[in-house]
């Protein structure tokens, strides 16, 4: 007997596996947990805002039963065009910075004996395991105009006036770099700690720099691990909303905070919708090309 | 051995500038902690007041009891659907096997606020009020991939014939998974749920959409808060929350040296 119910597939396939038993309780017990989460907390919530794109806001925060495509056509509206790329623009600087901090940070600790590396790689997971947000406080008083370094650097008398160093995309840049530092460091670390002494030896014996070592050695044995933590940093670099919103004042936005307004203010959810369909397909383009180099999704998410 | 392996003492400082880069917003909060001043600006006098007041600010303590209270409902419930998961999807064949196996890495790679304003709207679909459940249920979302994933790590290292051994004496299915597969993977299941702690303490993005006016988390007290100033008793609820932090990192620091430990026989 067939099902062509999808949410049914799982039982049609137990009641199949073992023929003259109608009712499987071991196999009902390790399957239908999975089946049921992924049907009702993944699949149809991503259906849902799918099917929420294509359709026509009523502009009090419900929406018309018209399909339609406009929602994806205002979203080539030059103002969200500019915070696109704006917010690209800041994910791409953030993710750079983190790869310029962690790949020394990476290669020096090769030096430091093992017990010792362990040790320091569970202080990178400290901050990590602090939330978000309170960490963005502390923030706030490093960098604000009576913050930490800018009273250091008046009291000191090397700067008259204070750095503006929050309230804009610095601030932005500043937060998220601080935030996603974690998520860069823990798979070039573990990528470039798998790199063998014995290229490197090699290498350093015909007559090989630093910088040589660095592009034709590291560089190309850890990309996999590079792009992990690329997508980790990035991917959360264009949607945390309150980096933005906390560090960056009223006016700088991102993705993330455009699809926030267009849910909670505006109450345009059509449009939400599609400008996280936008955001999504994206994304699994990203990790296509993560795939494609060899990387594992088992890897991601530093777990 | 080349002369590389030598340690430059300005490497080791790079290491323990970036070390400390992470470290300085959440010192300097712990530090204010113990400040008499209210504003977070200079140092005036040691005081254990905030700590004291901590206790009367209702709001706060509501907002942290939530969080807790969520965190550890979502992992308990996260590990037991993860754990039976993984072994599920190891074990059987089903129909629609191929596409949730996709599904489940979803979580893990999508950005935070599709998945919160997806959920969001499933909930206003099926006519749930947004509070307490609703930031459950997301935060159990979120958590099970990444259970499942840490889990199969240490399902596929499990030795072949262990199992169909336990079988052929004659222990039944449960039997076996409860007596042999279960304590065999039991590293990977405290990682996952240690995994699956944090990410419930640690998310802003999608409980700030599923939360609905009434509930409180701290993240989204300190995110309600934060433009109009925050008073030190946040700080010294933080600098408690630190201390949990690393008594906890401390108790997963044994399943993490072993699991390093295999990853470097690789």
């Amino acid at each position: 007997m067939s099902q062509h119910n999808p949410e049914l597939a799982g039982i049609s396939a137990y009641n199949q596996s073992k023929p003259g038993k109608r009712f499987d309780l071991f196999k009902a017990t390790f399957t239908l947990p999975v089946i049921l989460y992924s049907i009702f907390l993944i699949l149809i919530p991503l259906i849902y805002i799918l099917f929420l794109s294509f359709l026509k806001s009523d502009n009090y925060g419900g929406y018309l039963f018209e399909f339609n495509l406009e929602n994806y056509g205002e979203v080539l509206n030059s103002t969200y065009i500019t915070i696109f790329l704006k917010s690209a623009g800041i994910g791409l600087i953030t993710t750079f910075i983190c790869l310029l901090i962690s790949y020394p940070f990476a290669i020096f600790l090769r030096d430091i004996p093992e017990k010792r590396r362990n040790f320091i790689m569970k202080l990178v997971m400290v901050p990590f395991l602090t939330n978000s947000l309170i960490r963005t406080y502390g923030l706030i008083t490093i960098l604000r105009k009576n913050g930490v370094i800018n009273s250091a650097l008046t009291g000191a008398g090397i700067i008259s006036s204070p750095l503006p160093l929050m309230y804009n995309n610095l601030g932005i840049i500043i937060g998220m770099v601080y935030t996603l530092l974690p998520f860069m460091l823990l798979p070039v670390c573990s990528a470039v700690a798998k790199v063998d002494q014995n290229l490197l030896d090699a290498a350093e014996d015909l007559g090989a720099g630093r910088f040589a070592k660095f592009f034709k050695i590291y560089l190309p044995l850890t990309l996999q691990g590079a792009f992990n933590g690329s997508l980790m940093v990035f991917i959360p670099a264009i949607g945390y909303f309150f980096i933005a919103d906390i560090l960056g004042g009223g006016k700088a936005m991102i993705i993330g905070n455009l699809i926030k307004n267009q849910f909670l203010t505006a109450r345009n959810w059509p449009l939400g919708a599609a400008l996280s369909i936008i955001l999504l397909l994206f994304t699994f383009v990203l990790v296509r090309i993560y795939r494609r180099i060899g990387g594992k999704l088992d890897d991601l998410g530093g777990g | 051995m080349s002369l590389s392996k030598h340690s430059h003492p300005l490497r080791k400082a790079y290491i323990a500038f970036v070390l400390l880069l992470l470290f300085l917003p959440i010192l300097i909060l712990v530090a204010f902690s113990f400040n008499e001043s209210k504003l977070n600006v200079i140092f005036t006098n040691f005081t254990f007041d905030w700590y004291a007041k901590l206790f009367s600010n209702t709001d706060l303590l509501d907002a942290f009891k939530n969080t807790i209270l969520i965190a550890l409902l979502s992992t308990t419930i996260s590990t037991i659907i993860g754990v039976l998961s993984a072994v599920g999807l190891k074990k059987f064949h089903f129909r629609g096997h191929g596409l949730i196996d996709k599904l489940i890495y979803i979580p893990i790679v999508i950005p935070e606020i599709v998945l919160g304003i997806a959920l969001l709207s499933v909930f206003t679909l099926a006519r749930l009020e947004l509070g307490f459940w609703t930031v459950l249920l997301a935060h159990i979302s979120f958590s099970v991939p990444f259970v499942i994933t840490s889990v199969r790590s240490t399902l596929y290292a499990l030795p072949k014939h262990v199992e169909s051994a336990a079988a052929d004496l004659g222990a039944s299915r449960f039997q076996i998974f409860w007596h042999i597969t279960l304590p065999l993977i039991w590293p990977g299941i405290v990682s996952g749920a240690l995994l699956a702690f944090t990410l419930s303490m640690d998310d802003v993005v999608v409980s700030y959409f599923s939360a609905g006016p009434g509930t409180n988390t701290l993240p989204l007290y300190i995110y309600a808060n934060i433009k109009t100033g925050i008073s030190p008793d946040v700080n010294a609820l933080t600098s408690i929350m630190l201390v949990i932090t690393v008594i906890t990192l401390t108790l997963s620091a044994h399943f993490q040296s072993k699991k390093l430990a295999r990853r470097s026989i690789d």
